[in-house]
């Protein structure tokens, strides 16, 4: 069991980044080759077969992600993801070209399907098999641990008490699905804290809220 | 470097970045995984027909019919479909009004969810480490960097999208804009204002060509 997994992306709270470099609305890529990562990205998703917590899971624990920008990391993540789903070999990634053919049984997002792709999506809701542990009102507290793999639960709301403000019905459950072991759904909540019980320098009045699947919480007294 | 063999047009020849893309594009096809004219297709779908003019209509109706309020606050999801935005990204959503009590705003601290079929493909500062560390903690500061200053018994009340629940802000209708029309209503909402990192635009700053 590998026991060092470390994101990168969970960047809630933490200083020291400088400042927001605003852009105007209209600008979709900056550059070219974004487009294209983009593209490329959402493309590779079909003959791939990863879902989205593999792809989040490959990107936030990239060693160097807070020195790239974000499609360099997508672009990083998608050279690994292509190899760890058995599309192509690192050497042809090395290559830039095939070294051999490729697997013809593998789904290919064709033209054509973009928009009925587009249009439907991926809803993650699921059928739930029992009733809310939580209601709207109810004191609850996150997890404090720390996990061995990919998560949803940001550190800066860690080990600390807020409030249900929405219950969101049962979802797909991302610390499951990310390794491979199945959606295995939980209820998904909105848990909404006081700025101020989470940093000391925060200002009153300010609240902040985090959506959190029913095993990242306990009841709080 | 600088002695690459690309030859396009006007792109940069000598961003790394778009060779080492370039390569991944060519072994997928090479591979038969990609069809580059999917490729094509989703660029131009993000880059002229999805994006933030469509959660301006959105808002716009919100204005307008009281009904179609109500519906967002009950299940944004069908009342978005309604008007033809569904699908990637946006297949959870939630709308979240701003008040004279309470301003929102959205933020993703873990990577970068942003609601896609209302909004288009999130702005490289959303995605950005500066804005996702920071609007957390100190929102009024953020947004002070934005040009916005709230009034002090204003509340600030950030959501940071870590499922996939996507959330949408409504702005407030700017006043003395009771004549005006839906399609006209649409202009003064800004992506920033759905996001609540801006307001809508003056309505006296928008050309009065259509007020006759």
């Amino acid at each position: 069991m590998n026991s060092s997994y470390v994101s990168h992306a969970d960047l809630g709270g933490t200083t020291g980044h400088g400042p927001i470099e605003h852009e105007r609305e209209g600008v979709v890529f900056p550059h070219h080759w974004e487009a294209r990562a983009l593209a490329l990205t959402l493309a590779a998703g079909a003959p791939g077969g990863w879902n989205i917590d593999m792809s989040r899971s490959a990107r936030e624990t990239l060693p160097n992600y807070l020195d790239l920008t974000y499609y360099a990391i997508w672009t990083a993540a998608l050279e690994q993801l292509v190899v760890d789903h058995g599309l192509v070999t690192t050497a042809e990634v090395e290559a830039g070209h095939g070294l051999g053919p490729g697997d013809a049984s593998r789904r290919v997002l064709r033209v054509e399907a973009v928009p009925a792709v587009l249009t439907s999506g991926g809803p993650v809701n699921r059928e739930p098999r029992s009733p809310a542990r939580f209601e709207i009102g109810d004191r609850v507290r996150t997890r404090a641990d720390h996990v061995d793999h990919h998560t949803r639960l940001p550190a800066y709301v860690s080990g600390q008490i807020g409030v249900v403000e929405r219950v969101h019905g049962a979802h797909v459950f991302p610390d499951t699905n990310a390794r491979g072991l199945g959606e295995q759904p939980q209820w998904l909540y909105t848990v909404v804290f006081d700025a101020t019980d989470l940093w000391d320098d925060a200002a009153p009045g300010q609240r902040v809220s985090v959506d959190a699947w029913d095993s990242y919480l306990e009841p709080a007294t | 470097m600088g002695h690459g063999h690309d030859h396009d047009e006007d792109r940069s020849e000598l961003d790394p970045m778009d060779v080492r893309v370039r390569a991944l594009e060519t072994l997928l096809t090479e591979k038969g995984y990609i069809d580059p004219a999917a490729l094509d297709e989703l660029i131009d779908t993000y880059q002229t027909r999805v994006g933030p003019r469509n959660g301006a209509q959105v808002v716009a109706r919100a204005w307008v019919d009281p009904e179609f309020a109500e519906w967002l606050r009950t299940d944004a999801t069908a009342a978005i479909d309604s008007l033809g935005f569904q699908g990637r990204q946006g297949e959870h959503m939630v709308a979240v009004e701003q008040t004279d009590e309470t301003h929102n705003l959205v933020v993703c601290t873990l990577c970068s969810c942003y609601p896609w079929p209302v909004l288009g493909l999130p702005p490289t500062w959303y995605k950005a480490a500066p804005y996702r560390s920071r609007a957390v903690r100190d929102p009024r500061g953020v947004l002070g960097e934005f040009g916005v200053t709230l009034r002090d018994d204003v509340d600030v009340r950030v959501w940071d999208s870590t499922a996939e629940v996507r959330y949408l802000v409504i702005p407030q209708r700017p006043t003395g804009t009771d004549d005006w029309s839906e399609e006209r209503l649409a202009e003064l909402v800004t992506r920033d204002s759905m996001i609540g990192v801006g307001l809508p635009l003056n309505p006296d700053t928008v050309d009065a060509g259509a007020s006759a």
